[in-house]
């Protein structure tokens, strides 16, 4: 097997789209009030839904590199750009909070009837428009503190993979059992049945 | 008035299963993750480039998408197809598709859109100079252990945490 392949349009991207649209509907991540129940600590399923996510790919990728299977290094690996990966960060996490969705979020909640995502959906488009108008101004910000090109963990930290892999595991084992805590202590994680109203 | 026939959500660990060999998948067969907020850039930039050709050709950001160029013609718009289709089928079958303006019990339906343009303007804003979003850059760099991704996914979650402790009141 030679992978990466190269698609970049058609049915197998559609294909791919549709796993991800499909599991966050499934989730419930869809719904502006259960994502905003993470930010309270009331309902654990963003972190968890995206961690075991994160960790299921990572690790499927690990073993396919290392069955020969995959090139890694064809894989697109983000370059860190400190500043502005934190401002734009805080800024999502805020947007959320207010607004009540992230991008890939208010697809799926459009799709699912909340008519709410299109207002939010607006609100991106004018967010790129006014990054845009203020592009000479923000250069600066959004270029500043660029690591290593597509830098890892691993790298930043010289150590194997593996170790990474083990201590992401780590991270989400703990974030279930401090979930569960929580969650079982207020009984507060949002049902599918708790948001179905029509209004 | 509960309708029997809504599904329950899934687990949070069985869709994220899910969800992560879907995000393999989609790394293995084009040799990225996911991505959102990139099509509303390119929206963004395809829409002012039709009210405002000659202002968009001078702009220092959108003038590179310009030019005789098709917003369609990017794997992002193939992706969002499929994300469109997933959640359509997927809350169809599940009986959780509904029409509505969702909120909080302690807020009125103007105040939610208006919150919801607001909450998408920065947004949008914070997308572009992140170098990504959540899907893109959190979820998808994560699973490259990408350091970026990670330095984002911090933030993203302190600042929530932090701006939720005012805005709860949106919410419950």
């Amino acid at each position: 097997m030679n992978f990466p392949l190269e698609y970049s349009s058609g049915v197998m991207i559609i294909i791919g789209g549709f796993f991800f649209g499909y599991f966050l509907e499934a989730s419930g991540l869809g719904s502006p009030r259960k994502l905003n129940a993470q930010f309270t600590f009331k309902d654990w399923s963003v972190f968890k839904v995206m961690f075991v996510a994160i960790v299921v790919a990572a690790v499927g990728l690990y073993l396919f590199n290392l069955l020969g299977w995959l090139e890694f290094d064809k894989l697109h690996v983000p370059t860190t750009f400190f500043w502005a990966m934190a401002i734009g960060g805080a800024l999502l996490g805020t947007g959320l909070s207010v607004g009540g969705y992230c991008p890939g979020t208010s697809i799926v909640a459009l799709f699912t009837g909340r008519i709410d995502a299109l207002l939010f959906m607006m609100g991106m488009l004018i967010g790129v428009f006014l990054f845009a108008i203020l592009f000479d101004t923000i250069l600066p910000l959004y270029t500043a503190a660029k690591g290593p090109e597509s830098q890892t963990l691993a790298q930043l930290l010289d150590v194997q993979t593996w170790v990474i892999l083990a201590g992401l595991i780590v991270i989400a084992a703990l974030g279930f059992f401090l979930g569960a805590k929580i969650e079982s202590k207020h009984n507060s994680v949002i049902q599918a049945q708790d948001l179905d109203s029509r209004d | 008035m509960k309708n029997k026939q809504v599904k329950a959500f899934w687990s949070p660990l069985a869709a994220g299963i899910g969800l992560g060999l879907g995000l393999m998948f989609m790394f293995l067969i084009a040799g990225h993750g996911f991505g959102a907020s990139d099509f509303f850039v390119r929206l963004s930039a395809f829409l002012s480039n039709a009210l405002m050709p000659e202002w968009t050709e001078d702009n220092n950001f959108f003038f590179t998408f310009s030019g005789g160029y098709n917003p369609l013609n990017m794997w992002i718009s193939w992706e969002i197809v499929g994300m469109a289709l997933g959640a359509l089928i997927g809350s169809f079958m599940s009986g959780r598709f509904r029409f509505k303006i969702e909120r909080g019990p302690n807020i009125g339906v103007f105040a939610r859109v208006a919150l919801a343009l607001g909450g998408g303007i920065l947004t949008g804003f914070g997308a572009k100079l992140a170098h990504g979003c959540t899907s893109g850059l959190g979820l998808s760099g994560g699973a490259t252990l990408a350091v970026g991704a990670y330095v984002f996914l911090i933030a993203f979650f302190i600042a929530g945490i932090v701006v939720s402790l005012i805005t709860r009141r949106i919410w419950q």
